[in-house]
């Protein structure tokens, strides 16, 4: 899970690998207005930030005003920025806390610590997720078949928004977005443990959506 | 992070896990985080048990389908509007009263 194309444009791609440049040169370029470097950055992380406001607002628009809302935060921040934490997990940092306000004034989405209780709600959506665990635990077909492949795109999409935000968040920064574990926990500013459970049910979850999802199509009734 | 290869090392200390057990513990023995006894018992237990076996075969599908999401971009207009804050900040840099 480590290499993960970033889906970036050409000036990402001219960093070797993919990856961004150390943080140091980042914040350099960054306060000497390199705008190549600036593009990068956005490039880079924009996807992955449109994906976690996503957790905390309503519709694709507000993602969007999150993220723009936070990319002019971190214009406005660099100058004051004291590399306690990375570039990347200050960025998000900001996302979040952008995205959690935004979402509160929107009600759509209840404050962070409505979620405490993660299991409960969990159990009302997991039930098919658990309840497949042993029967459900036959073989896969290989997503091989590009029109396989589509389908499952569109059910894991599907299936980020059916769980709880708390989840939601952690699998899509680690399994979606690829970002190490403390990286999330410095983000979400939560224990490793915590973060660990909250994946974990996260992945159950949408394990047993795409269980049900193969057997459908195995054996369509 | 430390790996060990059980067959390397004399372990007499194997913990045995229920299926449902093991179940519960596959992110946490993705992530590196048991101890020893705990890590050797999960092996153990798949290696032995066909159904957590395939489980664990579905667990990483999904982990592995879940980076396979299509990639998104901010629209064009929004990008066009950030490259220019930036640069706006580069030109008044020294401005105290920068700010769109």
């Amino acid at each position: 899970m480590s290499q993960r194309s970033t889906g970036g444009g050409a000036i990402v791609g001219s960093f070797e690998g993919g990856g961004l440049p150390p943080d140091d040169i980042v914040v350099g370029a960054l306060r000497d207005g390199d705008e190549a470097m600036f593009a990068a950055l956005l490039d880079t992380w924009s996807r992955g930030m449109l994906r976690v406001a996503r957790s905390y607002v309503s519709t694709d628009h507000s993602a969007e005003e999150v993220v723009q809302d936070t990319w002019l935060a971190v214009i406005d921040g660099i100058d004051a920025f004291e590399g306690r934490a990375s570039v990347k997990t200050w960025v998000f940092r900001i996302l979040v806390n952008t995205a959690k306000k935004r979402g509160v004034r929107e009600s759509r989405t209840l404050p962070w610590s409505a979620f405490e209780r993660d299991g409960d709600v969990f159990a009302d959506l997991g039930a098919a997720a658990q309840g497949a665990r042993v029967d459900g635990a036959s073989g896969w077909p290989t997503p091989e078949g590009e029109a396989l492949a589509a389908e499952v795109r569109v059910l894991i999409a599907e299936a980020l928004g059916r769980l709880p935000p708390r989840q939601r968040v952690v699998i899509t920064l680690r399994d979606v977005e690829g970002c190490t574990s403390d990286e999330v926990c410095e983000i979400l500013e939560i224990s490793a443990a915590n973060q660990r459970v909250l994946l974990h049910r996260a992945r159950t979850a949408v394990r047993g959506w795409l269980a049900d999802y193969y057997e459908s199509v195995k054996q369509p009734e | 992070m430390k790996r060990f290869i059980p067959e390397t090392r004399a372990v007499n200390v194997v913990k045995r896990f229920t299926c449902d057990e093991l179940a519960e513990l596959l992110t946490a023995y993705l992530e590196d985080a048991l101890d020893q006894p705990s890590r050797d018992g999960v092996r153990a237990h798949l290696s032995c048990c066909e159904g957590c076996g395939r489980y664990f075969d579905q667990f990483r599908t999904t982990i592995k389908v879940l980076g396979d999401q299509p990639p998104e971009k901010l629209s064009a207009p929004v990008r066009d509007r950030l490259m220019s804050a930036f640069r706006n900040r580069n030109r008044h840099h020294h401005d105290p009263d920068r700010r769109s």
